[in-house]
């Protein structure tokens, strides 16, 4: 696809894929419509606090300070020279034209070239109790943390797996907040069995073990092996139950902050009818790409954390390789040298990220143990029974489910419990994960205010 | 009583506003969600058992934390931030 007229680009997301994308671009003289549904660029691992709030990147990234402080300056040095539009949510896109709302009124958007940058959210695995107040997932705990100088509760209890949970475990510590305790569901001998992967990001894997360490150091404890199994309260949290290899636990607290890692939005992509292929890392079915972000679909490119879970260093190379992909395609001159060696990285960071799996397991008990009475769909109030009656009736693959008992079919999408059943669904019926399905994505890929004002 | 605890940033001007129609006070830069749960303990009743709720991923994701505003705008309270004098209030919500 070569072309010699000037390409009209909009990349969604101004996290770190999208603002490389958008600073390479227009590095090479293309400036793209830059569209985020937050209130100031970053995304969500390097967010903003708003603009009166003073404490300094060190306090609010730490080791990751300076990533997140160069993602920011290249945002504001290029943010008066493109059509930067935060606040604003792109809730459909087909042929060429994006469907977007902000403050209550409706726009449309068209383009040439796409770049999608959608981010992830949590991975979350429901425990009985987790839709009380005082329960949040990992993310929300550092959002909080990080952006209104909260902590979610006065004794906070972290629990789940993967990078995320010792990182914030040790930012709310040392910010003077309460850990009662961290319980990591991933046990010892599987973070030993990755560490050949991990070494060779070593200072990744420093950082972590450095959380790790300085928790224990400060008295707080950490149990691995050791599952979530209920979270308690009437009106909000005031305690947990979990257990090890011993009897059941009690602990006392008034919040819980718990995923397993991250899932990827990829509903954008669904919407514009890029194929997807099953992701057995991720345990998901993931938007195709090549190695340069090319998705199935002609001028629709992908990049960082919402076409596969790889983290923020990856998602600043994958967004301007995506960038330099949508050049070449068009035929400007770019540097090809500069696209292969964040090819390459990209591939160091992949195998990394096959040593986290290992290190931090996806809990494939949960799906066969999580007990009937557990809301998996906080939306539809929909239980752990309610989906097993429902696969018990026949059905197996999940939009048929999502029809017969409404889970996933609420405000959320299905963001929040769409992969927590499809695991049960899969458990139950006795299938392989891949072959229940995926949720299809819809418009308005978030709800849109009733009234909805459309430009003159 | 609070759900949410301040930590740092503290000197901030404190703003004004209602809270189902008692008066409550945040701080400039707060969230809706955040002014709400320092004041109180949930934002919203579900839908189908009227359980109180207070959000969940403060990322503008799980669509639980809507509240409305004086002018008839229901909003999320993680994506929106507290203006002086806002009227805010919150959604029971419905048991089956």
């Amino acid at each position: 696809m070569t072309t010699s007229a000037q390409p009209a680009v909009v990349i969604v997301g101004a996290g770190p894929a999208g603002i490389r994308a958008a600073q390479t671009l227009h590095q090479h003289g293309v400036n793209a419509c830059l569209v985020d549904e937050g209130l100031r660029g970053g995304g969500q691992i390097y967010r903003r606090q708003p603009e009166n709030f003073r404490r300094e990147a060190k306090a609010l990234y730490g080791f990751e300070a300076s990533k997140a402080t160069a993602v920011h300056q290249a945002m504001d040095e290029m943010a008066t020279e493109i059509d930067y539009r935060p606040q604003t949510l792109v809730w459909n896109a087909e042929n060429q034209r994006l469907d977007v709302v902000r403050d209550g009124r409706a726009d449309a958007i068209d383009y040439t070239h796409l770049i999608v940058a959608a981010g992830a959210t949590d991975r979350i695995l429901p425990v009985p109790g987790w839709t009380l107040p005082g329960v949040y997932s990992l993310g929300a705990a550092q959002i909080a943390l990080k952006y209104q100088g909260c902590a979610i509760g006065e004794r906070v209890v972290f629990a789940g797996s993967g990078p995320l949970l010792y990182l914030v475990a040790y930012q709310y510590a040392k910010a003077g907040a309460k850990v009662v305790a961290v319980l990591d569901s991933a046990p010892f001998s599987a973070q030993c069995r990755a560490l050949p992967a991990l070494l060779g990001q070593p200072m990744t894997l420093a950082k972590g073990l450095y959380y790790r360490a300085w928790l224990t150091a400060h008295g707080i404890a950490v149990h691995q092996g050791a599952t979530l199994q209920r979270i308690e309260g009437e009106k909000r949290v005031n305690g947990v139950q979990w257990q090890g290899s011993g009897p059941v636990q009690q602990l006392d607290c008034d919040a819980v902050a718990f995923a397993h890692a991250l899932r990827s939005e990829t509903q954008l992509a669904d919407l514009l009818g890029c194929e997807f292929q099953w992701s057995a890392l991720n345990r998901a079915w993931l938007p195709s790409r090549d190695s340069a972000g090319r998705s199935s679909v002609p001028g629709v490119y992908l990049a960082g954390d919402g076409a596969g879970i790889m983290g923020a260093d990856a998602a600043e190379m994958a967004g301007e390789l995506a960038a330099l992909a949508l050049l070449a395609d068009n035929g400007k001159p770019f540097d090809p040298v500069r696209s292969e060696h964040l090819q390459r990285k990209l591939g160091a960071i992949e195998r990394f990220r096959h040593g986290l799996e290992t290190a931090f397991p996806f809990p494939l008990e949960w799906a066969g143990k999580v007990p009937d009475e557990t809301i998996i769909c906080r939306c539809e109030e929909i239980s752990a029974g309610d989906i097993r009656a429902t696969v018990n009736e026949g059905h197996w693959e999940i939009n048929r489910v999502k029809a017969m008992c409404r889970v996933g079919m609420g405000r959320c999408q299905g963001r929040m419990c769409g992969l927590a059943a499809t695991e049960l669904v899969a458990h139950c019926s006795g299938r392989e994960l891949q072959t229940v399905g995926r949720l299809r994505g819809q418009a308005p890929i978030k709800p849109l205010p009733f009234g909805l004002e459309s430009q003159p | 009583m609070a759900l949410l605890k301040r930590l740092v940033e503290l000197d901030r001007p404190a703003l004004a506003f209602t809270l189902d129609g008692e008066p409550a006070s945040g701080l400039q830069g707060d969230t809706l969600l955040t002014a709400v749960l320092t004041n109180s303990e949930h934002l919203r009743g579900s839908d189908f058992s009227a359980e109180p709720r207070a959000g969940f991923c403060m990322m503008g994701a799980c669509q639980d934390c809507w509240v409305r505003l004086g002018d008839g705008r229901r909003v999320r309270a993680c994506s929106t931030l507290l203006e002086p004098g806002q009227v805010v209030s919150r959604d029971p919500g419905r048991q089956l």
